[in-house]
């Protein structure tokens, strides 16, 4: 009795676009008036960091420091995008600080201030993405076309299936949750999307995804690292992706990026960030998320309240949490090896690319040649404050009452700007944001193979802590198939209980037979491993040839009390 | 009137209590008060005769059984109700709040949702999902996120004879401190600032079960230097209680916590000093509490914290005993012959 545990092709039309014409999108808007937006970015970010650092000595500091740390960088971590004048730039700098502590004050700090402006500058013009309408069209059609060849010719294994359109991306990658939602909102204000983070894959898929829903293009804060693999740089560029530099922690590069971000939300620009900062190396979902970014959403929100105090709409910035499920990570070995290697401190450790355009080609063509889905959940929209919001961007209490958002941002009856009161909002965003991730996840069937497995023999080693029980030779783990079954029943159970509790998701071929899931499930956890982590042996019990990577895979699940039900 | 930046609105105060009735007097030095009484009787004797609870209230004071009107007139509100009634004030309060208001609340005792049928007792353990501080229930309850608590030595009787005394404003919100600080201050009221809501809220719980403790050793005649005993391993007890459940180390170290458990241990005026006295002079515990005006938050505290204790697996000794004597028929003789017996003599272990 064969059951089939496909997920259900989706049938839906493909969506419209929301806008007509490129010329119509914010981010084509933006890109137009480039120049102009980052005079301002720079002219901004430059009285701000002024703002901060108000007396001289404090200033000479910061920029003394910035000087230090960026000739640091470009000696012990360069990477192929850093701009050919790097060193050349900075040693300038360093010049023009040494002469001006020569001068006397007055013209002292119009130096420094000039300093400060053309750090400023070259840092706002680092970051700006590059949106051409063209060359994101070329880009579309290169990804759509290329990606259903592929599906087709793979799946369809006849001569001149090759041609044939069968099969889209849209019945590999599922897209679950509140589009309509999305799609309404992206009309009526600004969206800023936040994905969880997995992969690098994430970048493309996520663009790949904002397309297929009709929406325009958004703008990426994409990590730097990403442009130094040639194909993701180009795609990249074409999306409007800006780039963000996780080696510069400087003040005034934060600052400048900040505003860029805050400045692009402001004039309707619809934003991606990854909130997590990067990617998810032990393989759990995101509990704690970098508040920097998210907190530009805030600041754009009250300075649309501010600047228009009597309006009685303004334009509304919703955030909508994203979770990318996946039953393979081509990079979890790597990842889950940096994340054991700093486990318990919390220190610094270099972006490794060893995936190339070529490995990336050669996932892709796997990807599409196996079955293995990814599924994408969209989350319910919330405003910045981390209120659900409705299919009009009406900000709903728990009990369904109307809020308005501008409220949060009044003190004695007037919008006011407080930094501490916004950082502590951000702060409860950033938690909804992380339990709205736990309840939007999709569980697959690997997840649960993974989870139960490793979980399982975890406990038949009870004086082992973790890292001793990932020393263990691969060779002496073995699970009974009877035990396991069982353990994935109780677990399953339990996450339809969650399920109805409305804490968690899971996909539609989690429902199906014991036995089937379970085959499904070990067949697509980290299928394209060259060592998988969970295999099947002779004797039809649980084996695995990398219990790390099985880690990996395990955490996914990590964060809803399940571990008691093994 | 004092000058202030605040705008002219007047402040609110939630329950005339005797606590709430000595804050809103306290309030009416610097602003007009909105004080609610659910007891429309309340209101108009406080209107007619200027007197309440024995306490003369100010002329600023503007009794109200109108919870609507409160909120529309105040942005910010003070809370001051017994715990077991804190979340049915704001389910009621809730429709008329809005993301402006903020709330200092001045409860100091828990909340607690069970399921349909369970009784404290009948559960076998208490986390911190059913467990909630009244900041907590605020947060569920309303839109309101500005909120803050009041927690120290806050005897109402010495308050309304202006003695010196001091309270913690404690509130995640710099504004909600300055504001709370701007509102409460004189000449004879100092406020402190704290920035862990949560571990402020719950020392002040905490220390009522000490508070019964106190009594009772009072009742059976001890001294100081039993008193001294008792306080200084109280306050360890309620550290290892409060970090289990969330707070943190610090505030059980100030004005809410070492502050606020020597006076209340001292207080022959605390109800929860008096439960404990005359349960050592041999009253029955429902005797003691069907003749006193006002809710003695500790023995409620005494049965939670005790659940809480079994569960997040906390060594609380005077927790248990007293649990002992007020629900299981041990009498304090007993209680105190056991803790005397302890085989546990390290002094601190948890700095």
């Amino acid at each position: 009795m064969e059951e089939t545990l496909e997920e259900k092709k989706n049938k839906n039309k493909p969506y419209k676009p929301i806008l007509e014409g490129i010329p119509d999108w914010p981010v084509y808007q933006l890109s137009k008036n480039r120049k102009e937006f980052l005079e301002e970015v720079s002219r901004k970010s430059f009285e701000l960091i002024l703002q901060l650092r108000p007396a001289r000595k404090q200033l000479i500091d910061e920029i003394e420091a910035t000087v230090y740390r960026e000739q640091n960088r470009i000696k012990r971590n360069p990477w192929r995008v850093d701009p050919k004048d790097d060193s050349r730039f900075w040693s300038n700098v360093k010049k023009d600080l040494i002469e001006a502590s020569s001068r006397i004050n007055d013209e002292a700090d119009k130096t420094h201030e000039e300093i400060l402006k053309r750090i400023v500058t070259r840092y706002a013009n680092e970051i700006a993405g590059n949106f051409k309408p063209n060359s994101y069209r070329v880009t579309r059609e290169l990804i759509k076309f290329w990606f259903s060849r592929l599906l087709n010719g793979a799946r369809v294994k006849k001569f001149g299936a090759f041609f044939r359109n069968q099969y889209t991306l849209r019945d590999k990658i599922q897209i679950v949750g509140k589009v309509k939602m999305l799609r309404k909102l992206a009309k009526k204000g600004t969206v800023v999307m936040v994905p969880t983070h997995f992969s690098n894959l994430d970048s493309i898929l996520i663009g790949w995804v904002i397309h297929s829903l009709g929406l325009p293009a958004f703008i990426y804060g994409a990590g730097l690292n990403l442009f130094n693999i040639k194909i993701f740089a180009y795609f990249m560029n074409s999306l409007g992706a800006y780039k963000v530099d996780r080696r510069k922690k400087n003040l005034p590069y934060l600052e400048t990026l900040k505003m860029y971000s805050n400045l692009a939300i402001q004039k309707g620009a619809h934003s991606l960030f990854f909130p997590g900062g990067t990617r998810s190396r032990s393989g759990l979902i995101e509990k704690q998320l970098k508040l920097g970014l998210l907190s530009t959403a805030l600041e754009a929100q009250r300075n649309l309240y501010l600047e228009n105090p009597d309006a009685t709409e303004v334009r509304k910035i919703f955030i909508v949490p994203v979770t990318l499920n996946y039953n393979f990570v081509l990079e979890a070995p790597d990842l889950i090896e940096d994340y054991l290697h700093v486990k318990g401190q919390d220190k610094y450790f270099p972006e490794q690319d060893k995936y190339g355009s070529v490995q990336l080609i050669r996932f892709l063509f796997k990807f599409f040649t196996k079955g293995s889905n990814i599924s994408v959940s969209i989350g319910t929209a919330l405003d910045v404050l981390g209120n659900y919001v409705d299919e009009d961007g009406h900000s709903i209490d728990n009990q369904g009452r109307l809020i308005h958002t501008k409220d949060y941002f009044i003190s004695n009856g007037q919008i006011s700007e407080d930094k501490q009161r916004e950082d502590e909002y951000t702060r409860m965003l950033s938690q909804k944001i992380v339990s709205e991730y736990h309840r939007i996840n999709r569980v697959f069937a690997s997840h649960v193979a993974a989870f139960v497995a490793f979980e399982l023999w975890q406990r038949k080693f009870p004086k082992l802590d973790l890292f001793g029980l990932l020393r263990l030779p691969e060779e002496d783990l073995e699970l009974d198939y009877a035990e396991f079954r069982e353990s994935f029943k109780r677990v399953r159970k339990k996450i339809y209980e969650l399920h109805d509790q409305e804490k968690v998701y899971f996909a539609t071929h989690l429902k199906g037979k014991a036995d089937n899931v379970l085959k499904l499930g070990i067949e697509n956890v980290g299928i394209f491993h060259l060592k998988r982590p969970l295999l099947l042996n002779k004797k039809g019990n649980i084996i695995t040839k990398d219990l790390t990577v099985l880690y990996y895979y395990h955490n996914r699940l990590v964060g809803y009390d399940l571990e008691q039900f093994i | 009137m004092t000058s202030s930046s605040l705008s002219d609105k007047p402040v609110g105060v939630i329950g005339a209590g005797n606590f709430g009735s000595v804050i809103a007097n306290i309030l009416a030095v610097n602003r007009r008060v909105i004080l609610y009484a659910r007891d429309e009787a309340v209101v108009s004797s406080i209107l007619s005769t200027r007197v309440h609870r024995g306490y003369p209230m100010s002329n600023h004071v503007e009794p109200t059984s109108d919870l609507a009107y409160l909120a529309s007139q105040c942005d910010v509100i003070f809370p001051m109700v017994p715990s077991a009634h804190f979340r049915d004030m704001m389910k009621k309060l809730s429709p008329y709040l809005h993301p402006y208001h903020i709330l200092i609340h001045g409860t100091k005792g828990f909340d607690i949702t069970l399921p349909a049928g369970e009784t404290i007792e009948s559960v076998s353990t208490l986390t911190r999902e059913q467990v909630k501080t009244m900041s907590e229930v605020i947060k569920e309850e309303s839109v309101v996120v500005r909120v803050g608590c009041l927690a120290g030595p806050n005897l109402a009787k010495e308050l309304a004879q202006r003695q010196p005394g001091a309270t913690v404003v404690a509130s995640h919100f710099n504004e909600v401190k300055q504001i709370g600080k701007k509102l409460l201050r004189n000449d004879r009221f100092q406020v402190y600032e704290n920035n862990d809501i949560v571990g402020v809220e719950i020392a002040g719980v905490l220390k009522n079960i000490i508070a019964i403790a106190s009594g009772a050793l009072s009742g059976l005649g001890y001294g100081e230097n039993a008193k001294g005993l008792l306080i200084s391993r109280g306050a360890v007890e309620m550290i290892y209680l409060g970090r289990a459940l969330g707070g943190d180390l610090k505030a059980f170290l100030g004005v809410a916590g070492i502050g606020d458990l020597v006076t209340t241990c001292n207080s022959p005026m605390s109800r929860n000093f008096t439960v404990g006295y005359r349960l050592a002079k041999g009253e029955r515990l429902e005797a003691i509490l069907s003749d006193m005006t006002e809710i003695a938050e500790g023995v409620n505290t005494v049965r939670i914290a005790k659940k809480c204790a079994d569960h997040y697996k906390v060594r609380a000794l005077i927790t248990d005993r007293l649990y002992k004597v007020l629900f299981e028929g041990m009498t304090v003789e007993e209680a105190l012959e056991f803790l005397m017996r302890y085989p546990l003599n390290i002094d601190i272990d948890f700095l």
